[in-house]
């Protein structure tokens, strides 16, 4: 016989096993008293499945690397433990966790809303402008003085543009 | 501004109902928002969500629709300030339990706030008394542009806005409205209601969000999702199953209404007198008694004029706004007190009933 069903949240015995339909895809969610205390489960008018879902979609294999945001130290036992990210970078750094999580989760997997194009812009230059100004260093060290002038010009265009982007629209 | 002499004056959600708030009292947008290269609040140390504050409040005072707002750290703020926020809607139970460096930014009508650190850097939020999603909608954008060429937002071309929690990924909206749906609850409907809701992609909870009760008829109901669809999509979605249930709801008033008027119009009755009359009320209770006189409003029982003040008084009712017209503090049964007298004065001059349908009584 299978041995008992386990707690998607913790260890203990699984006694509440809920079932969601949501956008036509069925979610299933076994929990133990208590967990499903704390997490409101026992009120029927307002209760989610998503945050559940989260944790309950994180399947084990996936969690056995020891991969570390480079940016903000999180890991993904800290994902497991508080289902919530460290810092933005961690979505690029756990991408092979987050992509299967999502289909779950959500309508779909690609954004297909808003776009902060002002502030994207403003990314690609201030990108770019870092590259040039890595160049110019690199030139100007190996002697490549008409390149350094190039790059000097550049710089110079870009910081205008930055300065004055918005008045243009 | 500040934020006491904000909380002194009545809240866009009590001040602007109209006929067209019938069913729908309130509609609410908030979108998460996180800047880049920042750890998101639940991860960053205490100097980093100190920075992040002091850029986000700079960001929104100097943004037009903000201009002149009132705001506060919420370690400046008192319990009963908190108390009284989280009853207008204005800041969320989270926030008001949240550790330094978390803030709120709200505007003189009280109609945008913007809460910062509480689980995203940001969580701008607007309100509009009725059903105006769109219109909501507008505004938000607006003002989320504009905060757009301030700030450095997290964006990834393929999901979107980054969110601390995957679940608001991609748009990082939240759209939801707050029915009032007594006749699905008298008639024992909601259950259904609610499972077709959920079928749907949408959430149904209580008046104050996750795990609150649902006292006086009262349900927001919101999207589950946000990435995957538009904000226009979603906000279309959201409005075609408020449509249906508005229909629902007048269906369930309409059979109420033929099947035993009597049996309506005796518990509206009963609960003016009761409002009239009590000494001791609870927050549940009247907030029941105030649904059912706002369903007498919608029958045709009391003047339209009223209903502003029913509006009114369920946010008046709730234990912050009853403590806050006290000198000291109060234990809850002092507040029940309390509560039923000032109903009691209320109701004193309050337009009297016409039980009638159609010439008939």
């Amino acid at each position: 016989m299978a041995s008992p069903l386990k707690c998607d949240l913790c260890t203990n015995p699984a006694t509440v096993h809920l079932t969601q339909i949501v956008n036509n895809k069925v979610h299933k969610v076994d929990l133990c008293e208590s967990c499903a205390q704390a997490k409101g489960v026992t009120d029927p008018s307002g209760f989610s499945l998503a945050d559940l879902l989260l944790k309950a979609s994180l399947n084990p294999e996936a969690t056995t690397s020891a991969a570390r945001c480079e940016q903000c130290g999180f890991t993904q036992g800290d994902f497991k433990k508080h289902g919530r990210f460290g810092c933005p970078q961690c979505y690029a750094t756990f991408s092979t966790l987050v992509e299967p999580m999502l289909d779950n989760m959500h309508k779909g997997t690609a954004h297909t809303g808003k776009i902060p194009e002002r502030a994207l812009e403003r990314k690609t230059l201030h990108d770019r402008l870092g590259e040039l100004e890595l160049s110019l260093e690199d030139a100007v060290k190996t002697e490549r003085y008409e390149d350094a002038a190039r790059y000097r010009d550049e710089i110079n265009q870009l910081k205008q543009a930055f300065e004055q982007p918005k008045s243009a629209r | 501004m500040t934020i006491s002499s904000l909380l002194a004056t009545p809240s866009e959600l009590t001040d602007a109902a109209s006929s067209k708030s019938a069913i729908v009292l309130m509609t609410r947008i908030r979108l998460a928002r996180n800047l880049a290269g920042q750890s998101f609040p639940g991860w960053a140390r205490e100097a980093q969500r100190a920075e992040v504050l002091t850029a986000c409040r700079e960001a929104l005072l100097a943004s037009a629709p903000m201009k002149r707002s009132a705001h506060a750290a919420v370690s400046e703020l008192t319990e009963l300030q908190k108390q009284m926020l989280v009853e207008r809607h204005l800041i969320s139970r989270e926030l008001s339990g949240s550790s330094a460096g978390s803030g709120v930014v709200i505007n003189k009508d009280q109609t945008l706030s913007v809460m910062i650190n509480e689980e995203d850097h940001l969580r701008i939020q607007v309100l509009r008394a009725g059903f105006q999603l769109k219109k909501a909608w507008n505004i938000i954008n607006a003002l989320d542009s504009e905060l757009e060429n301030r700030l450095d937002y997290a964006f990834s071309p393929r999901l979107g806005y980054l969110t601390a929690c995957p679940t608001n990924l991609g748009t990082g909206l939240r759209a939801s409205a707050m029915m009032h749906l007594p006749a699905l609850v008298i008639s024992g409907q909601m259950e259904k209601v609610v499972r077709a809701v959920n079928q749907l992609g949408m959430v149904v909870r209580g008046l104050f969000g996750e795990g609150s009760d649902a006292s006086g008829s009262i349900f927001q109901i919101s999207n589950q999702t946000t990435l995957g669809e538009s904000e226009e999509a979603i906000i279309k979605r959201l409005g075609s199953v408020l449509e249906s249930i508005i229909e629902h709801e007048l269906n369930a008033r309409g059979k109420l209404l033929e099947a035993d008027p009597t049996k309506l119009f005796d518990k509206i009755g009963r609960a003016y007198g009761i409002l009239q009359n009590s000494h001791q009320l609870t927050s549940t209770e009247a907030m029941n008694l105030l649904s059912l006189l706002r369903l007498g409003i919608d029958l045709g029982v009391f003047a339209e004029a009223s209903r502003s003040v029913i509006d009114r008084l369920f946010i008046e009712s709730q234990p912050g706004h009853i403590q806050s017209t006290a000198q000291h503090d109060l234990e809850s049964n002092q507040r029940d007190i309390l509560r039923a007298s000032r109903l009691r004065t209320e109701f004193a001059t309050f337009a009297k009933p016409t039980f009638t349908i159609n010439g008939q009584n």
